[in-house]
């Protein structure tokens, strides 16, 4: 990757960041889990998918599907960044006179379905790739998925379906920011090791930093991994990733900040230097 | 016509459609040599199953799914709300062996519940054939519609000649005045049946095949309701959220009430065998439908003829 397209990333990733801490207040938003897979939504949609404003009802695009729809917030700054939809309608956050709310919808282009309740996406990924591949085209279908939300059986069986049918055209990327909801993932369900796991289940899997741009790159670009196979990209993430002061906490999950948190998080985030937050941690479910 | 050579044809004729499984085939055996990458088993999955069946949905085409009616709408339920049903997608769901059909399975199997699941779905459609040739009538209209659609598959053979299907129209099969009986899918043929032995005992007994429970042809329905006699709702489905209680909702809606005997299941499972002991034992065979509404009346059931036996089913897969 050159220089100046690592630049191009890391500045726009920092504005999908501020979308981000924008959008955590006022009713607030899955803060944490928006913010470990920013730079993974920032790389695929400017560098890799063939997804373009103008091209988002052609068959021949490539599909990225948001399994773990808690960080629409990271999908949405994204679609700011790249001139999906325009910045006003993340003003609108929570108002019920537009769709921008905790769950991704296809009343937002760019959503290529919705989702929220976790487990639904790799099946629903399976059934776009099927087709793709049924019809000889050859586009890519990525679905990620959070970490917490391989304890959904659905997750597992919709990839021994994929790997029975040898569907190589479907890769699934797991944001593995090793956190669930309210608790570390290692400390209820553990899910290490977890390549073993997917090959096992007849995946070829690559694991990498998926807040390294260059490693990004070198993962997608070797995708399809087998002929055979579906292809696992686990991005090991950090939750809260930029903002110092929530990062990696089981308590920062869902937040909700006062305005002037929002404004000093927003310096915090280009300073990288944490400051004290004073509003409540909130448990959602 | 079978229900397999209807599906061969419409699909050979209409590259939209996808014939998928979990591993269901008891309907389909033949198409995975015809249909090629068009036929597509996703084993014992049914959650996987309707994920890819709202995948190649949105990708135009139109999936008819196939699984045991009751893993088809209970272990997939929300896969079926949240994807097909939210989604909008013109998935079609064949479930297999519903309500009395499943048998000798035990209530494990028993999808007696169905009706009352899909029709609480915004935009799904629900169908209940009376017999293959009702359902084969019925499923061009039913794929063709652009909606999500639940039909309760019924292959037994029957002798009833159907008016043409219409969806959200029911088949009015006779007029009357002292009874209606109202009912849907298998037990269609034991209401033709109870209804002649009443009529022997001098009482004009109409009868509706509604096929059609989702759109409900609530005119239909209306008319039965303002001629006054008495309504027979027989189902083979738990008394909530099926026929009786469509029937409900519309004589509240209407601010209407009227006579209403329920013959359905309360609050237990049936109770398994061969499907003519399961009807005898539960009360359904037309000589028992004809007994209960006469005894509910006041009058004596013991001089109701017996009813022809009961064809026993196919083997259920």
């Amino acid at each position: 990757m050159t220089s100046e397209t690592q630049q191009k990333l890391e500045k726009m990733a920092l504005k999908v960041r501020e979308h981000i801490v924008r959008l955590s207040t006022d009713g607030g938003c899955f803060t944490g889990a928006s913010l470990s897979c920013a730079d993974l939504l920032v790389y695929l949609y400017s560098e890799f998918l063939n997804v373009r404003p103008d091209n988002l009802t052609d068959p021949n695009r490539d599909y990225l599907f948001l399994s773990k729809g808690h960080d629409v917030p990271a999908l949405y700054g994204t679609f700011v960044e790249l001139g999906f939809i325009d910045k006003a309608r993340l003003d609108q956050h929570l108002s019920t006179d537009d769709h921008i709310y905790w769950h991704p919808n296809r009343n937002v282009p760019g959503v290529e379905f919705h989702s929220g309740s976790l487990g639904h996406l790799p099946s629903v990924a399976l059934g776009v790739a099927m087709d793709c591949r049924m019809r000889g085209q050859d586009n890519k279908v990525i679905v990620i998925t959070g970490d917490g939300e391989l304890n959904e059986g659905t997750v597992w069986e919709s990839l021994l379906v994929a790997s029975a049918h040898k569907v190589n055209n479907l890769t699934l990327v797991v944001d593995r920011n090793h956190f669930q909801a309210n608790v570390a993932t290692e400390d209820l369900i553990p899910l290490e090791p977890m390549a073993p796991k997917f090959e096992a289940f007849g995946c070829e899997v690559r694991r990498i930093d998926g807040h390294d741009f260059a490693q990004l790159e070198d993962a997608f670009a070797a995708l399809p991994f087998s002929a055979t196979k579906p292809s696992v990209i686990i991005c090991d993430t950090v939750r809260g990733r930029g903002l110092p002061s929530i990062e990696a906490r089981a308590d920062r999950w869902f937040c909700n900040f006062s305005a002037d948190e929002v404004e000093e998080l927003l310096r915090e985030l280009h300073s990288q230097v944490a400051t004290t937050l004073t509003s409540e941690t909130l448990t959602v479910r | 016509m079978t229900y397999e050579e209807l599906i061969k044809e419409t699909a050979l004729a209409d590259e939209r459609i996808v014939v998928m499984t979990a591993e269901n085939r008891a309907l389909i055996r033949n198409l995975p040599a015809v249909l090629g990458p068009r036929f597509i088993d996703t084993g014992i999955t049914e959650q996987t199953l309707i994920g890819a069946a709202a995948g190649l949905a949105l990708r135009g085409r139109v999936p008819v799914v196939h699984a045991l009616a009751t893993f088809l709408t209970l272990r997939a339920f929300e896969f079926i709300r949240t994807d097909v049903g939210i989604g909008k997608l013109p998935v079609k769901l064949s479930g297999f062996v519903p309500g009395f059909l499943s048998d000798g399975n035990g209530p494990t199997h028993q999808a007696i519940e169905d009706v009352s699941l899909m029709r609480g779905i915004p935009g799904m459609t629900v169908f209940a054939p009376a017999d293959e040739a009702d359902m084969v009538a019925m499923l061009p209209a039913v794929w063709a519609s652009p909606a999500p659609a639940y039909l309760r598959v019924n292959t037994r053979p029957g002798t009833y000649e159907h008016a043409p299907f219409e969806i959200g129209k029911a088949e009015i099969v006779a007029e009357g005045t002292d009874i209606t009986i109202l009912t849907y899918g298998m037990l269609f043929e034991q209401t033709l049946v109870a209804r002649e032995l009443l009529q022997a005992q001098g009482k004009s007994v109409g009868l509706i095949n509604l096929r059609s429970l989702k759109p409900i042809d609530e005119a239909a329905l209306l008319d039965v309701v303002r001629r006054g006699s008495l309504i027979v709702t027989v189902e083979d489905h738990f008394i909530t959220g099926g026929l009786y209680s469509i029937l409900a909702e519309i004589l509240l809606r209407n601010q209407l009430t009227a006579r209403v005997l329920p013959l359905a299941l309360e609050e237990r499972w049936y109770r398994p065998g061969r499907l003519s002991a399961v009807l005898e034992y539960e009360g359904f065979t037309g000589h028992h439908i004809a007994r209960r509404i006469t005894e509910y009346l006041g009058e004596s059931g013991a001089a109701i003829a017996e009813g022809p036996a009961v064809l026993e089913n196919e083997f259920a897969e």
